[in-house]
């Protein structure tokens, strides 16, 4: 799960990290105000939306004084912010934060995600802050300072320092950071992170160290026991028809084909996207009912999958280990007939109980085309897909 | 032959008394698997049946109670997300030399810790959030349907469930058997990996082939890819899912994220052709594949 700027930073402050002082408004008239509480002097108004790249999309703007972050707010706020990460279609910005300028001396970067390798957490910092890290990682792996940290005693004090020397850290600043780190890596750790990232972490000219920037990312497996996190959860940044399929327990994702999909388990379901693709068509969303749907969840994603109205064709791609073909076939009928469905949907069912599904598919008078293994079931949609967008 | 486990595996489930647990209990005991004892705190002392009855099983407080008892030799967990962690531990603390975690959905953090708790130590973990392994007529610990499959000499590791289930069935239906199928999650922090996987099914004897399913995200694959060019003298068909996934999504499994470019089924097809895998174009050609290069190796 993803959350905003504004509200990772107020998580972070709770746990010592610096952040600049700011606040987040949603109504222009209320940007004045807030620029004269920081002192009237330089601020910066920075769109609050779930995607990186604001800056050079238009979406970062420093104000000298509150009349400009006055005008500066009312530009940004209901613009459609178009950033490498928003796709095309961009996001409206329904928020912005407010924060003070600071005279910044130096950009770094900090970053705290779990190495799938090492199976461990890993702290990297680097002198390159302020750019891509990707690009960084490309180009100059050899300025990505990492730390690996042994759970069962968390982040040492001497690794932090480890950090902040090799930053070229100088002074009393070396303290403060090292310090801010282990505060970050506390705030990991207790909130179940999946990502934190602070980029660019900032050296002010009178030697203060800050958060200029903050990303959170929440690890979903472990939303349960943070209610707190659960609750930021901000619905205006993700697709609707996403949503809807999470409330049913299903694993929707939409994409920018015309072959809906509906498979059960998330390799064959990545399979099948792939097998539409190499069968000449484009897949329109990836679904996963789950290794056990029923004919509720079946007749759900169906609803979700026809709510994109770019689909022509509905390929269904079960193989029932656990789940039972005829069961399967039951709730494909059902949905078929209360949904009143126009396009043409090609079913293959494969595994425990396959022949009695098939023989209620067939039996159901409905216009199923049938296949039998997944390089027919494709080109069958692809072909039905292509006749229906005619 | 087979690996990991066999007509000797002495089964202990975690989690027997629940809904999950038990089902999967029975479909392994009809397939032919000796599940010995069950363990749930509190239910200690009580026996579980089969729905006919015809099969009982003793159910202990701890696993090391039920090890201790009835000579267990392998664990399976069907305990709930919050404390599959905990399962996983108290069945490495047992000394179980094999423990197969089913539970999908353990926060992350929860197996960062767990894997730390089990370095060192001599249990293999296969999973979380995987299908199980089975060797074909002989031993099924999981979830797979036990039909589809066919006692044979190809090796199949995955990190899927249901795709392995289509690998498998394309197998069977060529009348192509397996040794032993493991399904090693789909996770970010996974017990067994791939390349373990792999150094087992190279040492068996009976295993003649191996298909090594991957997907997106991590960088698995690689490493694999790399230990079968140094080692792996036996065919091997390789398929990667998702080349038709968006950058920056999770596609499911937690672990199938491409993620700063890294990741992408284009980089894994190619380490795995310059190993000298047989990449499978399409999911509906993973057996094909296999028969093709099987037969002009002879």
């Amino acid at each position: 799960m993803k959350i905003h700027e504004y509200q990772a930073k107020q998580i972070l402050a709770k746990f010592g990290v610096t952040i600049p002082r700011g606040e987040m408004i949603a109504k222009r008239e209320d940007a004045r105000a807030v620029a004269e509480k920081l002192g009237g002097g330089t601020v910066v108004v920075k769109a609050q939306i779930h995607a990186g790249g604001r800056g050079k999309g238009g979406g970062v703007k420093l104000a000298h004084n509150p009349a400009e972050a006055d005008a500066l707010t009312g530009k940004i706020l209901g613009m459609t912010l178009v950033t490498h990460q928003t796709g095309p279609e961009g996001r409206v910005v329904k928020r912005v934060l407010i924060e003070e300028g600071l005279d910044i001396a130096r950009e770094l970067y900090l970053g705290i995600v779990i190495d799938r390798a090492s199976g461990r957490p890993v702290f990297m910092a680097s002198s390159e802050g302020g750019v891509e890290i990707e690009v960084v990682a490309a180009e100059h792996p050899e300025k990505i300072l990492k730390e690996f940290i042994d759970p069962s005693v968390g982040f040492q004090a001497f690794q932090a320092r480890k950090l902040a020397f090799g930053l070229g850290l100088e002074g009393k600043v070396v303290n403060e950071a090292a310090k801010l780190f282990q505060n970050l890596y506390r705030a990991f750790e207790a909130m179940d992170a999946s990502l934190v990232e602070i980029n660019p972490f900032v050296i002010t000219r009178d030697g203060r160290a800050l958060a200029l920037d903050a990303k959170m990312n929440f690890d979903d497996n472990a939303l349960s026991r943070h209610p707190d996190v659960r609750e930021l959860r901000d619905l205006d940044e993700e697709d609707p028809l996403e949503v809807k399929a999470s409330n049913y327990g299903l694993n929707y994702i939409r994409l920018d084909g015309n072959v809906g999909c509906m498979v059960n388990g998330a390799g064959l379901a990545m399979a099948t996207m792939d097998i539409i693709q190499y069968a000449g068509g484009r897949p329109a969303n990836f679904l996963d009912v789950g290794g056990g749907a029923n004919e509720e969840q079946v007749r759900r994603g169906f609803e979700i999958i026809l709510s994109d109205k770019n689909v022509r064709a509905v390929l269904i791609n079960i193989f029932g280990g656990i789940m039972r073909c005829d069961i399967v076939a039951n709730g494909v009928i059902a949905a078929a007939k209360t949904l009143g469905i126009k396009v043409p949907i090609v079913v293959r069912l494969k595994g425990t109980n396959v022949e009695l599904g098939q023989k209620i598919l067939k039996e159901s008078g409905l216009n199923f085309g049938v296949a039998n293994d997944m390089k027919e079931a494709a080109e069958k949609v692809v072909a039905a897909a292509k006749a229906s967008a005619q | 032959m087979s690996i990991l486990v066999n007509e000797d595996t002495k089964l202990l489930v975690q989690g027997l008394t629940g809904r999950e647990g038990g089902f999967h209990a029975e479909q392994a005991i009809l397939y032919g698997t000796k599940v010995v004892a069950g363990v749930t705190p509190g239910k200690g002392g009580t026996r579980w049946e089969t729905r006919d009855g015809g099969h009982q099983v003793p159910v202990f407080n701890t696993v090391q109670e039920a090890v201790t008892k009835t000579g267990a030799n392998a664990s399976v967990i069907f305990v709930p997300p919050p404390f599959a962690a905990d399962a996983i531990m108290e069945a490495a603390d047992a000394g179980l030399p094999l423990v197969v975690a089913i539970t999908e959905g353990i926060p992350t953090l929860d197996m960062v810790r767990a894997a730390r708790f089990l370095a060192g130590k001599p249990t293999r973990l296969i999973g979380p959030n995987c299908p199980g392994i089975i060797s074909p007529g002989k031993c099924k610990i999981g979830i797979m349907p036990g039909q589809i499959h066919l006692p044979g000499h190809v090796g199949v590791v995955s990190r899927s469930g249901t795709l392995t289930y289509e690998a498998v069935g394309q197998l069977t239906a060529l009348g192509i058997g397996q040794s032993t199928c493991i399904g090693i999650g789909g996770d970010p922090i996974i017990g067994t990996n791939f390349v373990d996987a792999l150094r087992l099914f190279n040492d068996d004897p009976e295993t003649h082939g191996i298909v090594m399913i991957g997907e997106i995200g991590g960088t698995a694959e690689e490493e694999a890819a790399a230990f079968v060019k140094a080692h792996v003298k036996k065919p091997v068909v390789g398929f990667i899912a998702g080349r038709t996934a968006p950058p920056g999504r999770r596609m499911g499994h937690a672990g199938a994220i491409i993620s700063g470019g890294k990741g992408t089924a284009a980089d894994k097809i190619a380490a795995l052709q310059a190993a000298g895998i047989a990449v499978a174009e399409s999911p509906a050609l993973i057996a094909e594949t296999l028969k093709r290069i099987m037969s002009s190796n002879r």
